[in-house]
Formats: structure tokens, C-alpha cells, sequence
């Protein structure tokens, strides 16, 4: 049973990698924000076993709110953006595909080097929790770092997110109105940045954030 | 006595791999076809292809050298005795110790360097460019294949395809995230490596993407019919290895007696149409990429298989 | 028997050196001196598979000369047996070739005294049982391979090639004395023996094992210390290039694997770590070098590189597993690299020795300028084949079973006690198989395009198969690969007396197994069967090339070629190295090389040709040679002004000095 527990948890974790991975390889927007559901998607299961095998009826609320939120209704908005905008399909990058996954594949086990070191007393299962969540959120950074196109950067941001969760949900869960406040300050995030998205296209007719630089004189 | 028995084991199941090669080919077609509301050729097609092709003359270029006319056996054999030494309807076959999962894979490459050397002999540009391609795919693949073979092997604590069998068919195994990994990255390494789409396309000539078909462009006649043939058995190899690491059930057990083989060949000839199957729909249901997305497509797998090596770390033995 | 003999050989071998001065002149000159070195060589190949085998107790021999204190000690144990084994082999077979090869060299006097002293020089250096005696044989044959690079000096890059690598060997020979310096500690010990009953502390073991690095990787073509070595290997003549690439990296692996293994005691885990990954880094950088090159002698030196990064993940393994604690999987590790060693320089002889008899026959080491000379020089081209097989870690032959046996040594390693330490041996071993299939890609173009196809220049078309020594060399080398292949427990059993002074422990007798399989560790977990595997290949592919003659058709109609309709006669038509290697380039060379190509296409009506030029950076130059270089060209400028001083001025110069030193001695004490 326990072997049970920890496996699903363990797939569940790593699958969550395994998504942040796919996000790094996709270069067509809506094909980008799919997996970003499914990241999502995956997040709330996670969440959801973690909720059931720790017996923390509240976490359920958390797989809800990743659920509802990130795996619905952000995409679909997201969608609905770069429907509206017209934004050009593809997600240009700044250094090559295979440099991104090789950098990916190091932070991953960077990650795992560093957590597994630190949390040496820890229950196995948090531990490898911690190690899994480290590496989303750096995978999640990583993308934000390597793509020009403020969609991708904000499906970073929010996989980014979506580590930060798996975190906090492994090591024993954080308090609910933590999370709730959270959950409502991306939203917030997401539709200041969506409102800023319309903004940046309308001044300069391209949502590729080297034209901000410009704008601010920088050289890029 | 107690020798002749493994050795029929193990002949049988060299004839086995043999004799169904061109079954798998023909299971594949069919289905692709069904697929696209066509009839299709009866799934036998490849064997009178075969025949047809045994029958006529061989031509050879005017300045093809000794190498040339040898490479399509030596392809051949390295890859019929790479694919029976995968288990297919029974473990622990008399030789299957004599090279392990590693050299499975050598085997693999020893039949590319010779095809691709083969496909530079005569001196034309449609050789070079599929020896060069395959050069690239193989380069990005074989790795790829190893760290699957890593992960396989650091769960299961044995490169021995047998022991691994075993080992994969017994509760220890559970939920593994490497092994998903793993599974994804043989899939895209199989498609790649047997020339598939959305990497190759087996049924086009003529076609600026094409690799595999333009390695052998030249060949004609017998040379022809032992290079499709190899083509045919190294897809088998693949589909039993997936089902061999992916899908270990109705092995027969080593002398478990003659009800036992013909039920683990039985249980094999279902995972050979299930593969077969399997891979006609993802055929057509996928388009071909051109071939400058391939590296990063063999790139993921790569870098799948890394994962897979580097999460067996974490998983279970903390 | 034993050192004394080995002492009598390297003599010999001066002797042959200093009479092959007047002996050049003459018309048999250098036949009879080439004779000499083969029939030494073999005399010593022989006295060192004694001793390797347990026929000859280790024996050492005290010289009076050198530091008169000191006099110069020589020993011949298990470990400088192998190595003496791998230079004498090597040796014999450059010479043998050589009698036939010989005839071609313009300026034999520039070759020859050389020739033999720099064989002398290498026994002489793995003979060595002290400090002194060690640098000095090192130095030696540092300085005779220099004069060999610098044989013909009269071609362009040749003297740039002798100037790098006389610099960078200069400074590996500065690294290792200054190890040895460290190593004999205050009192001086330059014997072997003493240095082993020293315990340094761990200061001094991490500084010699990163000057020992330093210095024997410099040699060696560790990168990024390898820049001297694709330029001056291949400017050589060609047996002198077998020799340099396929034995003189060798003597530079035996010195490391001496300094680290045997008089160092024991360093920590982080030593086996940084062998480890610089091991990896060199190997997939080797093999990426090599790929982009189109002159088939500097591509074979640039894969020397990709093997001594090989060699070097086997060594970090060993070391890291032995600090471990782990000494059986210690043994496997560096079993598998000395039989890299091994098979290393047996198959980049032969390929040197093919590039050799390519130049012979055509005058052409560029590929795009070579073509379809498998049916001009048969026996070249099988020898070659073989070759390039073996170099590819395909099996049959024996570079696979050195890599498959690295490959066991790294499944091994999740048993380390150190996270990054098990990290870093799995992504190397993702280097390690990235580099073998490389190698192989690299192999099918060096054969494909040289080779097969057709001729791309006169020459080529008219080249003649080279003389009978030069042949029968290599077929011999080809076949010592597939016996090494075929036959490996004999070699790991050979290697056991080596591994268990050196890391406490041996694998398991080979060649008790049945089938002669080898099982490194246990039945259950891994084994090959070489013999059995060849026999099966061979079988399957003999059956059904009988059965399909026999059964089915056996008629064969020569025709043109068929190429899709349009054949095209030009020979440039086909494919050349640098367009075979394009994928690969894009692929990898963007990113590593920065790899850019760019097209000159003339205007319509232009009657001039279309160009494409691709540049390549060497990164390892760019990051760290050239600004070496400029420093170093930075301060001699500074004190460039020293010069012109007056003598007051130097005076005042040499008191300051004398004074600054008395005033450290004084605060020191």
C-alpha cells in the first residue's frame, strides 16, 4: 500500500517535470497552452492524491482551485487572447531548442542534487516532492528567461507557479487561506499582464518583448 | 540430450524471427491502409515481394565495389542475430548470455555503418545524402537508445535482457516514472531508427526527405530483397523489445515443455499485431517533420532518456 | 631477463639512432636501421609479455648515472609491462611498415636517428623508476618526437605545428616536474619507492593530481590542452604519426595512471570527479573536431582526442570507485581503460598507417580530393575497413568490448556514497554514447568519402596498391583488432596483475568462463561472448549468402548507375566530407564550433562559380590558448624594456633580489 502511495505520487510529481520538459519543446502557441492545461491538469491530480493520503480535506480545495483555475480557465482565456490579438503561431526563442533542454536536463539535476543533500532527514516522499517541485520552478524561470514571446512568458510564469504549489502541498500543505490568496494573486497577475498584452500590441503591433526594450532605449 | 533442447529453443526462435519479419511489415501496411479507407494489399504482400525480388537478377552498378555486394549480408546477419537474441516468446534461450542488451544495440549500429557505406559505394548524390542523414539520426538515436538501456538497467540491476524480463514481469517493478520516460523516448527512438514517420517515410521514393530509401536506391534483385528483409527484422526487434521491457507477460519459462512455448508464442503473435496496429494508426494520424526538426525531435528523446536515468535517483532507493 | 633486457633494447635503440646519421646517406640506410628497431622492438615486446604474464619476476636495475647521489633506477613491473607492451607493439609494427614506407620519405637523415631515439625514449620512460630518470626519458622523447614533427619543416604549417608543440610540451614537462617536485617532498626523494612511503597531505595530493593532469593530458590531448595535437600528429611522417597518436598518448596515460594511482596513495572522490567529467568533455569535443575536418590525417588525430577522453572516464571511474571504497568495481573501471589503451593503439596505428599508404599512393591527404580507392588499393581499403569498424566500438571487434566494459563500470556507479558523483557518471555516460555513435558517423564518412565512390581528382584515380610490408602491416594490425575482439578474457586476464597493486582488487579469471564469455561481475547481471557473437554473424550472414546463391538467383548484370533517372558524371556531384558532415555541423557545430556557412551566389549570367564557406572556432582555442598567448605576449612586451638597462641598473636589480630573499628566509625561520 504504501508502495502504492508513494509510487503514484512519485509518477504524478514526475510527470509534472516530464510537462514542464514538453512546455521547453513546444514551438506553436496553442499546442504551448494545451500542455500548460495539462500541466495543470496533472498539478491537480498531485494535489488531489497528496489531499487523500494525507487525510487534509483542504488541499482538495487547492486541486479545485488548480483545476478550475489554471487547467481551464486561464488557458482558454489565453486562447481567446492570442485568437484576438492574431499573434504570429510560433514561439521564437532566444537560444536553440536542444541548448534549452540540455540547460532544462542540467537544473533538473541541479535540483535534485541540491534538495536531496538538504532534506536528507525528511520523509522520502516530501523530499522527492521538494526535489521535483525545484526543478518545475526552474524550468519554469528557464523559459521564462529563453522565450521572447510574452504568451510563453506568462505559461512560465504560471508552470512556475504551478511548482511553487507542488511544494507546498508536499511538505504537509499550507494553510488555506495562503493558498487561496495565492491562487487569487496569479489571477490578478493574469489579467494585469492580459490587459498589458492588449497594451504593448496596440503601441508597438508585435507582442515580442524586445520592442519594450527598445522602447526603453536599451540595446539589447 | 540435455543440449539439444535449448539449441531447438534457441533455433526456433531465430526461424520464428525470421518467418514473422515480414508478417509484422505486412500487419502495418494493412492496417495504415484500412485506415485511409483503402483495401491494401493482403498482409502476405511482403513475402511474395520478397520471392519476386530473390527471383530476378541482380544489377549493379558499373563501378560498385566487393564491398557493395557483401554489405547487404553482413546487415543481415548482424541484424537477425540481434533480434533473436531478444527474448520473443520464451526467456532464457541457450544463447541469450552471449550478448546482453548493450550489444543488442552495437549490433544495431554495425548494420548502419555497413548500410550507410553502402549507400556511398557507387558514388551518386541520392547515396550521400542517405548516409549522411543516417549518419546524423544514428548519432542522435544510438545514445538516446543507451540511456534507455541505463534506466532498464539500474532499475532491474542487469543489462541481461532475460534477467530484465523477469524482473519487469515481477511486482518489485510498480509505478516508475523513469519507466514512462523510458517508454517514451524508445518510441520515438523505434520510429526514428526503423524509419517511420514522422521521421522517414517508408513508402516514398523520389523524395528530397527521404533516408533510408535513398541508402539503398541502388540496390536491386537479391541485394535488395536482404536489405528489406533486415528492414523487416529490425522492426520486429523493436516491437519486441518494447513488449519484452514494456509488456513481460506469457513468457514461456526456460524448459517449461511444449504447452508453455506455444502458449508465450501465442501471447507473442497478439503483441506483434497489437504493435503492428499500433503503429499504423500513429502513422497516419501524424504528419512527416521536415528533417531539420528530426534532431530536436531524437533531442527530446535523448534528453528523455537522461531524465529517465538521472529520476531513477530519486525514485524508491532514497 | 626482465628491466635489464628492456635497458639493453632502449640502448640498442640509441645505438641504431646514432649510427643511422652516417647510415641515411646510404642507399639500404634506412631499411637496415628500420630492420634494427623491428627486430628490437620485437625482442622487447616479447621480454615485456613475460613479464606481464608472471613468466619473469619484476625486476629493477640501478644505472650509475644522472644525479650521482641517485644513479638512475629502472624497474619493470606489471603495469610499465603492459605499457612497454602497447610501445613495442606499436613500434615493431611501424617499423615493419616502414621498410616499405621508408622509401617514399624525401630526407631520410631527418627521420631516422630520430626514429630510433624516440622509440628509445619511450621504452625508457615507462622503464623509469625514479623522478629524474622519468623527466629526463619524458623530455627525451618529447624533444625526438619534436624533431620528427619538424622532419619536413619546409611545408607551411609544419613549423607552426613544431612551435605549438614544443611550447605545450615544454609546459607539460614544467607541470610534471613540478608534481614530482611536490611528490619528493622537502627531503628530496626522487625514487619511486620513496614517494610511495611518503603520505603528503591533502593539499599536496590535490595540487600533484592537477599538475599531474596538466602535464600528462597536455600530452595525452586531454582538452583544452589538446590544440598542439591534431597539428603536429599528422605533420609527421606517417609511421611516425601512428607512433605518436596510437603509442606516444599512451606513455602519457601511463605516466597519469603511475603519478595517480600508484605514488599518490589515495585522493578523494573529487579527483575521480574532475578525471570523470574532463574525460567525457574530451571525448564528445574529440569527436566533434574530428567531424568538421576534411584532411584524413588531422581528422585521425583529432579522434585520438575523442579515445583519450575514453580512456580518462575509465580512469575517473576507477578512481572515484576506489576512493569508495568499491575496489572491485575500481578494477572494472580501469581494466576497461587499459584495454582501451590497448585497443587503441593497435587500431590508430592501423588507420594512421592506411592514411600512410594513402599518401603514398595518391599524394593527397585531403578527402575531397580522394575517392573509390577501394578498387584501386584492395588491400588497403580491407585493411582500413577493419580499422574503421574496430574505432566505431561496433562489434565484433575490440573497441567495443573496452567501451561496453566502461559502459558496465558506469551502471555501477549509483552505488557511489556522493550524489554529484552518481549524477555526473550517468551523463557521462550520455557523453560516452553520444561520442561512439559520432565516432561511428565520423568513421563512415572518413571511409565513404576516401574510399568508396568515385575518384574526385587524377591522382586518385591512378593510385597504385602500396608495397607488401606496408600491406601486410596492416592486415596484421586488422587482425590483432579482431583477435582482441574476439578473444577479450585473455586480454582482461593479462591486465589482472596490473589492477590489484593499483586498486586493491582484480576482476574475476576470463578465460575459466565457459565459451569463453565474459561476465565482469555476475552471470545475472552482464556478459558478452565475443568469439560466439563473430561466429553467429558470420554463420547467419556465410547461410544465407549460400542459401540465396543456391536456391534462388545468382546472376548479376552490370549496368550504370541508376540514381533516379539522373546519373550525373561529374564526380564532384557526390557527396564530400564537408557536405557529409552538414547535419551534423548544424546539429552540433552552431552551438560548439559556432558554426556559420555563408553562399557567394553570382548574379545570373555570372560566369563565376557559386561559394560556400563554412567557418569554424575552435573553442578551446578562442577561450584559452589565444588568451594565454596574448598574456604571455602581453608581459614579454613589459619586460621587453628590461633589456636596456644600464649596468648599474642590473646590479641594483640582482642585489634587490639577493636581499628580498634573505629577508623571506629570515622571516620564514
Amino acid at each position: 500500500m504504501d508502495n502504492l502511495v508513494f509510487d503514484t505520487a512519485h509518477l504524478l510529481a514526475g510527470g509534472l517535470v516530464l510537462m514542464s520538459f514538453v512546455l521547453l519543446y513546444q514551438d506553436r502557441l496553442y499546442a504551448l497552452l494545451n500542455i500548460f492545461a495539462l500541466h495543470a491538469a496533472i498539478l491537480t491530480l498531485a494535489v488531489a492524491w497528496q489531499a487523500w493520503f494525507q487525510h487534509e480535506p483542504h488541499l482538495f480545495v487547492t486541486a479545485a482551485i488548480a483545476l478550475g483555475f489554471k487547467a481551464i480557465a486561464i488557458p482558454l482565456a489565453l486562447r481567446r487572447i492570442v485568437a484576438r490579438l492574431g499573434i504570429h503561431r510560433e514561439v521564437e526563442t532566444v537560444i536553440g531548442i536542444g541548448s534549452t533542454m540540455l540547460a532544462g536536463m542540467a537544473l533538473v539535476a541541479l535540483s535534485m542534487v541540491v534538495m536531496l543533500r538538504v532534506t536528507a532527514g525528511a520523509a522520502p516522499i516530501a523530499r522527492e516532492d521538494l526535489a521535483f517541485a525545484l526543478a518545475v520552478v526552474l524550468l519554469g524561470l528557464l523559459m521564462m528567461v529563453t522565450r521572447r514571446n510574452a504568451v510563453s512568458q506568462i505559461v512560465g510564469f504560471m508552470s512556475m507557479e504551478n511548482g511553487l504549489v507542488l511544494a507546498a502541498t508536499g511538505a504537509k500543505g499550507m494553510p488555506l487561506v495562503v493558498e487561496i490568496s495565492v491562487a487569487f494573486s496569479i489571477l490578478i497577475a493574469f489579467i494585469v499582464i492580459g490587459v498589458f498584452l492588449f497594451r504593448i500590441r496596440e503601441r508597438f503591433d508585435t507582442v515580442d518583448i524586445r520592442a519594450l526594450d527598445r522602447f526603453r532605449g536599451e540595446r539589447r | 540430450m540435455a543440449v539439444i533442447q535449448p539449441l531447438i529453443g534457441q533455433a526456433a526462435q531465430m526461424l520464428l524471427v525470421l518467418g514473422l519479419a515480414p508478417l509484422l511489415t505486412g500487419i502495418v501496411r494493412k492496417t495504415k491502409a484500412r485506415l485511409l479507407r483503402r483495401r491494401g494489399a493482403s498482409v502476405i504482400q511482403p513475402y511474395r515481394d520478397l520471392a519476386r525480388l530473390l527471383r530476378k537478377d541482380a544489377v549493379l552498378a558499373e563501378n560498385a565495389s566487393w564491398l557493395y555486394r557483401t554489405a547487404p549480408y553482413l546487415i543481415f546477419a548482424a541484424t537477425w542475430v540481434a533480434a533473436a537474441l531478444v527474448p520473443t516468446f520464451a526467456t532464457g534461450l541457450m544463447f541469450s548470455w552471449s550478448a546482453d542488451l548493450i550489444a543488442i544495440i552495437a549490433f544495431l549500429g554495425t548494420a548502419r555503418f555497413f548500410l550507410a557505406l553502402a549507400g556511398m559505394d557507387v558514388g551518386t548524390s541520392f547515396g550521400g545524402i542517405g548516409a549522411s542523414r543516417e549518419a546524423l539520426i544514428g548519432s542522435l538515436a544510438e545514445p538516446a537508445m543507451m540511456m534507455i538501456v541505463f534506466t532498464v538497467a539500474l532499475i532491474a540491476g542487469s543489462t541481461q535482457l532475460s534477467t530484465v524480463a523477469a524482473f519487469m514481469a515481477s511486482p518489485a517493478v510498480g509505478l516508475r516514472v523513469s519507466l514512462g520516460l523510458a517508454l517514451v523516448a524508445l518510441v520515438i527512438v523505434a520510429l526514428a531508427e526503423n524509419a517511420r514517420i514522422p521521421v522517414d517515410n517508408p513508402a516514398t521514393h523520389l523524395e528530397l526527405t527521404m533516408v533510408h530509401e535513398a541508402m539503398v536506391l541502388e540496390y536491386s534483385g537479391r541485394h535488395l530483397a536482404v536489405i528489406e528483409l533486415a528492414a523487416s527484422l529490425k522492426l520486429l526487434l523493436y516491437v519486441s523489445l518494447i513488449a519484452c521491457l514494456f509488456a513481460p507477460w506469457g513468457f514461456a519459462p526456460a524448459g517449461g515443455g511444449l504447452a508453455a512455448d506455444a502458449l508465450g508464442i501465442l501471447a507473442y503473435l497478439a503483441k506483434l499485431a497489437a504493435g503492428g496496429a499500433l503503429l499504423g494508426l500513429f502513422e497516419t494520424s501524424i504528419a512527416k517533420m521536415r528533417v531539420f526538426r528530426v534532431p530536436e525531435f531524437l533531442g527530446a528523446a535523448l534528453m528523455l532518456g537522461l531524465l529517465a536515468a538521472l529520476l531513477r535517483f530519486v525514485s524508491r532507493s532514497l | 631477463m626482465g628491466v635489464v633486457l628492456g635497458l639493453y633494447c632502449s640502448g640498442t635503440l640509441l645505438l641504431a639512432a646514432i649510427a643511422a646519421v652516417p647510415l641515411g646517406r646510404a642507399r639500404l640506410g634506412s631499411i637496415a636501421v628500420y630492420a634494427a628497431c623491428l627486430a628490437v622492438s620485437l625482442v622487447a615486446l616479447i621480454n615485456a609479455l613475460a613479464a606481464l604474464l608472471g613468466l619473469a619476476p619484476a625486476s629493477d636495475a640501478v644505472l650509475p648515472i644522472g644525479l650521482p647521489w641517485l644513479g638512475a633506477h629502472f624497474r619493470l613491473d606489471p603495469l610499465a609491462a603492459f605499457f612497454l607492451i602497447v610501445v613495442d607493439l606499436g613500434g615493431a609494427a611501424a617499423s615493419l611498415f616502414a621498410l616499405g614506407y621508408g622509401r617514399h620519405e624525401p630526407a631520410p637523415r631527418r627521420v631516422l636517428p630520430f626514429y630510433a631515439a624516440f622509440l628509445a625514449g619511450m621504452n625508457l620512460t615507462v622503464l623509469a623508476d625514479d623522478a629524474f630518470s622519468f623527466l629526463l626519458s619524458w623530455e627525451f622523447m618529447s624533444l625526438t618526437s619534436w624533431a620528427l614533427v619538424m622532419a619536413h619543416h619546409r611545408e607551411r604549417d609544419n613549423a607552426r605545428a613544431g612551435y605549438v608543440y614544443l611550447v605545450m610540451a615544454s609546459f607539460g614537462t614544467l607541470a610534471l616536474l613540478l608534481a614530482f617536485g611536490l611528490l619528493a617532498g622537502p627531503a628530496g626523494a626522487y625514487g619511486f619507492d620513496a614517494i610511495r612511503a611518503a603520505h603528503p597531505g591533502e593539499t599536496a595530493v590535490a595540487l600533484v593530481l592537477i599538475l599531474a593532469l596538466l602535464g600528462a593530458g597536455s600530452k595525452a590531448g586531454l582538452v583544452p590542452l589538446h590544440v598542439w595535437l591534431p597539428l603536429a600528429h599528422p605533420a609527421a611522417p606517417s609511421h611516425v604519426s601512428a607512433l605518436m597518436s596510437g603509442v606516444m598518448t599512451k606513455v602519457a596515460i601511463y605516466g597519469f595512471v603511475r603519478i595517480a594511482f600508484d605514488l599518490l596513495g589515495a585522493p578523494g572522490w573529487w579527483a575521480g570527479m574532475t578525471v570523470l567529467v574532463l574525460g567525457g568533455i574530451t571525448a564528445v569535443m574529440g569527436v566533434l573536431y574530428a567531424l568538421m575536418e576534411h584532411d584524413l590525417k588531422r581528422l585521425l588525430a583529432y579522434h585520438t582526442v575523442e579515445n583519450i577522453g575514453i580512456i580518462f572516464i575509465g580512469l575517473g571511474l576507477s578512481l572515484a570507485f576506489r576512493a569508495d571504497g568499491m575496489i572491485l568495481a575500481a578494477a572494472l573501471a580501469l581494466t576497461a581503460a587499459l584495454f582501451h589503451v590497448l585497443n587503441h593503439s593497435l587500431f590508430k596505428s592501423l588507420l594512421f598507417l592506411g592514411s600512410g599508404a594513402v599518401l603514398a599512393a595518391t599524394g593527397e591527404r585531403n578527402m575531397d580530393r580522394l575517392g573509390g580507392l577501394i578498387r584501386r588499393m584492395p588491400r588497403t581499403a580491407f585493411a582500413f575497413l577493419i580499422g574503421c569498424v574496430a574505432i566505431s566500438a561496433l562489434p565484433p571487434l575490440n573497441g567495443f568490448v573496452s567501451e561496453w566494459l566502461t559502459f558496465q563500470a558506469i551502471l555501477l556507479s549509483p552505488d557511489l556514497a556522493q550524489w554529484g558523483l552518481r549524477i555526473a557518471s550517468v551523463s557521462v555516460g550520455a557523453l560516452l554514447a553520444l561520442s561512439a555513435a559520432l565516432a561511428a558517423a565520423c568513421f563512415v564518412k572518413a571511409y565513404g568519402i576516401s574510399f568508396l565512390g568515385r575518384p574526385r581528382s587524377e591522382s586518385a584515380a591512378r593510385a597504385r596498391e602500396v608495397d607488401a610490408w606496408s600491406t601486410g602491416t596492416m592486415i596484421l594490425l586488422a587482425a590483432l583488432c579482431l583477435l582482441a575482439g574476439i578473444l577479450p578474457g585473455f586480454v582482461i586476464d593479462a591486465l589482472a596483475p596490473l589492477a590489484r597493486p593499483l586498486v586493491g582488487a582484480n576482476l574475476p579469471a576470463q578465460s575459466a568462463m565457459s565459451w569463453l564469455t565474459i561476465v565482469p561481475i555476475a552471470a545475472s547481471r552482464s556478459s558478452y561472448n565475443g568469439l560466439l557473437v563473430f561466429l553467429f554473424i558470420a554463420s547467419s550472414g556465410g547461410l544465407a549468402a549460400f542459401a540465396i546463391h543456391r536456391l534462388a538467383s545468382r546472376t548479376l548484370r552490370r549496368a550504370p548507375p541508376w540514381d533516379c533517372g539522373f546519373p550525373e558524371p561529374s564526380p564532384f556531384a557526390q557527396y564530400s566530407s564537408v557536405s557529409f558532415a552538414q547535419p551534423i555541423r548544424r546539429v552540433f557545430g552552431s552551438v560548439v564550433f559556432r558554426a556559420r556557412e555563408a553562399v557567394t551566389m553570382p548574379a545570373p549570367g555570372d560566369a563565376r562559380p557559386a561559394l560556400l564557406a563554412v567557418t569554424l572556432r575552435d573553442p578551446a582555442w578562442d577561450a584559452i590558448v589565444a588568451p594565454v598567448a596574448r598574456a604571455v605576449g602581453f608581459a614579454a612586451e613589459r619586460m621587453n624594456y628590461l633589456q636596456f638597462l644600464t649596468i648599474r641598473r642590473y646590479l641594483s636589480l640582482v642585489f634587490a633580489a639577493l636581499v628580498a630573499i634573505l629577508l623571506i628566509l629570515a622571516i620564514w625561520q
